[in-house]
């Protein structure tokens, strides 16, 4: 039923790609996820923001799923955890919202403005950016995890 | 200029995707599209949208390489080529109909009928502090707007899981590979 070189890659993809594979990734993911959060932190001074540096966060481990396999990428950011960031980084957009209460007004920058082009200026915005960033990085995370990995769960159950 | 040769760039990668036999090459092809797409916003002077969608570009080739490449998907389509041609051919007739009315009634390319846009720039540093004001517009003018997206992504991954998920547990409890048709 099955032919003889499926198993082999299934394996394969489950334990990651070649030595060349690993080694790019092993110096390149670093700087990946470095540069998200550059644009995260960011985003209120230079274009990018919570959104693209949520998804470029999410490719970094992206990267190294597919390099190392399903095993390496449950061992530095298990499913659980991903879920749990997702639902913190909504909370926290909403709560950002919700204190805008105090100065009366749902998503009232409240506060302190600050310098223009400083990195702690611009109020809500640069916290905002990190609850999106959040929100969107580990929501992609799981949708790839959930469309590569149930796929190979349930292929090889047939 | 070099707009309009991206833009057929595009149209030309749309086709090849559509007709293309390999699932693979259909995927490259939809990338080529989403790639330039990033370097027409480049060329617009829309750093942000060009970043973003540059992102979402790969991430979107990522998964569709990784979910579709060992899919069987049928090759026969529905309904006989000509009647295929007729109908896309009527379908765009009445579309152009309809289109190039409301195409002539656009402001032109530059010169925006809202005057809302111009408030944002004059007032944008002062109000927000944010030196990006795409940043102060997403996140202190319209932050209502991302809320509400931030929302509909929420509903899609948890739809993605959802749906994926049962199909798992379905697989362990029913017999093996029913819900998944034929091979």
């Amino acid at each position: 039923m099955e032919k003889s070189e499926k198993p082999p890659l299934e394996r394969r993809e489950e334990a990651g790609m070649t030595v060349v594979v690993k080694t790019v990734t092993r110096l390149t993911v670093g700087l990946i996820f470095l540069y998200g959060w550059y644009i995260v932190v960011h985003g209120h001074l230079t274009p990018g923001g919570g959104f693209v540096g949520g998804i470029i966060l999410a490719l970094s481990f992206v990267h190294l799923t597919l390099a190392f396999g399903r095993d390496a990428a449950e061992a530095t950011l298990p499913a659980r955890v991903t879920g749990l960031v997702e639902g913190l980084g909504a909370l926290l957009f909403v709560g950002i919202a919700l204190l805008g209460f105090l100065g009366g007004v749902f998503f009232r920058n409240f506060l302190p403005k600050g310098e223009p082009f400083a990195l702690f200026s611009a109020g809500i915005v640069p916290p905002a950016n990190i609850a999106i960033c959040l929100k969107v990085g580990a929501g992609l995370f799981s949708v790839f995890l959930a469309l590569v990995f149930f796929r190979f769960d349930w292929e090889r159950r047939k | 200029m070099m707009v309009d040769v991206l833009l057929i760039l595009m149209i030309v990668g749309a086709i090849i995707a559509l007709e293309v036999k390999n699932l693979l090459s259909a995927v490259v092809a939809v990338g080529t599209v989403g790639l330039v797409l990033s370097l027409v916003f480049l060329l617009l002077q829309a750093p942000d949208v060009a970043i973003t969608q540059l992102a979402v570009e790969i991430i979107t080739v990522i998964l569709l390489i990784r979910a579709t490449l060992r899919l069987e998907l049928p090759q026969s389509p529905l309904i006989s080529r000509p009647v295929g041609i007729l109908t896309g051919l009527c379908f765009a007739a009445v579309f152009l109909i309809l289109l190039v009315p409301g195409l002539k009634e656009l402001p032109a390319f530059g010169s925006p009928t809202l005057r809302v846009a111009q408030t944002y720039l004059d007032q944008g540093l002062a109000d927000t502090g944010a030196a990006n004001l795409v940043a102060s517009v997403l996140l202190d003018y319209r932050a209502y707007d991302t809320l509400g997206e931030a929302t509909v992504l929420f509903a899609a991954v948890i739809g993605v899981l959802t749906v994926l998920r049962a199909q798992g547990r379905k697989g362990k409890q029913v017999s093996k590979g029913a819900e998944h048709g034929e091979e």
